[in-house]
């Protein structure tokens, strides 16, 4: 099996802004301890099931962190998949909403303890709620891109999900929606290509060398990008989203990313040492080029580990939502 | 007066011109055709999507997302069903995001046979749809109720299923919607585009139409009775209410209740009929194995068995892969007149 390449150069100086690429690592630091504590969480039995992002921190950290964050059509709509925290915490999100989401607590801000951890909702940040059925999003999402070019300005709409997942119609759907010439569409659509379905090898998935190579069929500008470093990832996102957001035209972005463990708690959810791991390598750029000591990171993730663990503490302690909820919010009432 | 066709397309100029509707689409919804069956035309907002059902579901509820009003067309029921999980995914988002989103839409859909539409344009979809939460479910049987329940919908916060009886498509009104002209000939001449070239043509809408909304949940009474209770929508409620005419001939007295809103639905008008009369038939084209007149059944059977003086009854279509086109095939398949004055008359005469 292909795998994703490491890093385009490791040798090669990091180009971007020294801040920038602080806040990059912090966020992805941030993400892995959570992801990490939800899991733990999880073995210990403080939730029924796990599924997120470790390994895809390199690509979601600059999506959130490039996206025009904010309510209604002027800004960006987020149409994501379950492997987002990334992209959440770097939108200004507390990792302590998706603790109390895996313990399925009344306060969780996403769902009141209705939904699977990393099933995000979040409409103060146009992101859409994240749905069990993969790649619907990718039928909706045309939607949102609709409104968004009758209104004018520039806000797009983003949506993501997995290169198994590009089998099911939606994804075509999503293609031939947005690229019908009458009416194209501000939209950037991302496939996150971990090279498996569950345990399908993307080999017994589908046949195109590049994911990405599809858009071509339909006049839609397309690339293939090393999810897995975060300077690409961001370099590569900033690019496509400039053009979605002038052009006003559709995108295809392939993001190669790892899978670091596993697909969810239905696999066991270890450590997977052969899967690049991003944050690994990134760190590992970071020290070459002084950017950050080996120190500075080690500490950093040790705040992090306690932070997620005070708050893991507190979610534990919270109470369920009580059993009479369930009528709560069937029909909407008027706002 | 209208037709439920002319209703439908009035209460949806009037929405686009009043209510904030954005957007109506679907497959041939906008020029030139305006719909199958010429609901559409000549609305200012209608659009036509690439041949897709789920992406016109998605495209909806994305639309309603970003603060659009969409109403969609799917254009037979019989083609709703490869969008099954996206309409589970509409009924629930306000749910599983503990009310942080909430879906505007509204999605229309031809239903029933009565065209002699073969197995696959004369499916029903009340049960499926019933069986979906989170969304509201409307029939009408009339124009003014379309033109009124249409308002509704439109006004709504949520997703609402909007489900046209084929059969009744055509069929005039007696009642005249609010602002509608006396003159049905000069309304036809002025809403109802010309055969041939339309690339000129614009509708002359009436002036006078008014937001007359028809509350979604309140059924009608069409016609009081005093001994057994008849519960229908749809094509099958002019036939319910044809066969109490019928019956009063002979002397038995036939309340019917025309439902309209399938969800919710107004239990309290069906529980003081039925506690007034104690004998109850149910009556819908949509096969009958898992049928939603089997809930009102069941809800009937568990909350007003001791009103009741015999077991009520359901009549419905038969629970057969499809309808064969043959007249005879049809005539068969799904509830006709003779059936349902043959199922009132045979309740009437039950004895414990
Ligand atoms: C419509 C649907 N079918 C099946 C599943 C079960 N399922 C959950 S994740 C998954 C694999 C998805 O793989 P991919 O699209 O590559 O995304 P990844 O999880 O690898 O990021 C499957 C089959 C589902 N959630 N939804």
């Amino acid at each position: 099996m292909s795998r994703p390449r490491l890093i385009k150069e490791s040798s090669a100086p990091l180009q971007l802004d020294k801040e920038l690429l602080v806040r990059i690592h912090d966020l992805m630091v941030k993400t892995r301890v959570l992801e990490e504590r939800l899991i733990q969480m999880y073995k210990q039995g403080h939730g029924y099931f796990w599924i997120g992002g470790p390994g895809e921190e390199a690509f979601n950290v600059p999506l959130g962190l490039l996206m025009k964050k904010g309510q209604g059509p002027e800004y960006d709509y987020l149409h994501a998949h379950y492997r987002q925290s990334g992209t959440l915490l770097a939108l200004g999100e507390e990792p302590i909403g998706a603790l109390r989401q895996m313990k399925n607590t009344a306060s969780d801000p996403y769902s009141g303890g209705r939904n699977f951890a990393g099933h995000f909702s979040l409409r103060k940040y146009n992101v859409a709620p994240v749905s069990s059925p993969i790649e619907v999003q990718y039928s909706i999402a045309p939607g949102t891109a609709m409104v968004q070019k009758r209104v004018g300005g520039e806000g797009i709409t983003i949506v993501t999900g997995g290169d198994a997942g590009t089998a099911e119609g939606d994804f075509a759907s999503c293609l031939v929606w947005s690229s019908r010439p009458a009416n194209p569409l501000p939209i950037l659509i991302i496939v996150t290509n971990n090279k498996w379905g569950i345990s399908t090898s993307a080999e017994g998935q589908h046949g195109e060398p590049r994911v990405s190579e599809r858009g071509k069929a339909f006049n839609i500008r397309s690339k293939t990008i090393n999810g897995n470093d975060p300077v690409e990832a961001y370099q590569e996102l900033k690019e496509a989203m400039e053009y979605v957001r002038k052009e006003r035209k559709p995108f295809l972005l392939e993001a190669n990313v790892s899978r670091l463990y596993g697909h969810s708690s239905a696999s066991g959810a270890n450590y997977v040492s052969e899967e690049e791991d991003c944050l690994k390598n990134f760190e590992a750029r970071l020290e070459q080029d002084g950017v950050l000591t080996r120190q500075q990171m080690d500490e950093l993730r040790n705040r992090y580990t306690e932070d997620m663990a005070a708050a893991a503490r507190i979610a534990r302690d919270e109470p369920l939502p009580a059993p009479e909820t369930i009528w709560k919010h069937i029909f909407a009432e008027d706002k | 007066m209208a037709n439920m066709a002319q209703a439908i397309r009035m209460a949806l100029h009037y929405a686009e011109e009043n209510l904030g509707v954005t957007d109506i689409f679907g497959e041939d919804v906008g020029a030139p055709l305006g719909g199958v069956f010429t609901c559409t035309q000549g609305l200012k907002t209608t659009w036509n999507s690439p041949l897709d059902e789920r992406g016109i579901i998605g495209a909806a509820m994305g639309i309603a997302m970003g603060g659009g009003r969409p109403v969609a067309e799917i254009q037979f029921c019989d083609y709703v069903y490869n969008t099954i999980d996206l309409l589970k995914l509409a009924g629930n988002t306000c749910w599983s995001s503990n009310g942080d989103w909430n879906l505007p839409m509204v999605v229309r859909t031809p239903v029933g046979s009565g065209i002699r539409g073969s197995i696959y344009h004369s499916h029903s979809f009340d049960a499926t749809m019933t069986h979906i939460a989170g969304w509201k479910v409307v029939m009408p049987s009339t124009p003014l109720d379309a033109y009124g329940l249409l308002i509704s919908a439109c006004k709504e916060q949520n997703p609402v299923m909007f489900l046209e009886p084929k059969a009744l498509l055509r069929v005039k009104g007696e009642e005249r919607i609010p602002g509608e002209p006396d003159d049905d000939r000069a309304l036809s001449k002025a809403i109802d585009a010309p055969l041939g070239d339309r690339s000129q043509w614009k509708p002359a809408w009436p002036e006078g139409l008014e937001a007359f909304a028809i509350p979604i949940g309140k059924g009608k009474l069409v016609r009081e009775g005093s001994q057994l209770t008849v519960v229908s929508y749809g094509r099958t409620l002019p036939l319910c209410a044809r066969a109490a005419a019928l019956l009063a001939d002979e002397g038995i007295s036939v309340e019917v209740i025309d439902l309209r809103s399938l969800w919710p639905y107004d239990w309290e008008m069906i529980k003081a009929s039925v506690q007034k009369t104690g004998r109850v038939l149910f009556v819908n084209e949509d096969t009958e194995v898992t049928n939603f007149g089997e809930h009102l059944v069941r809800r009937t059977v568990e909350e007003l068995f001791y009103s009741l003086l015999a077991p009520p009854r359901l009549l419905a279509g038969k629970f057969i892969p499809g309808i064969g086109l043959a007249d005879t095939l049809e005539m068969a398949s799904v509830p006709q007149q003779n059936d349902i004055t043959d199922a009132l008359r045979s309740l009437a005469g039950e004895q414990p």
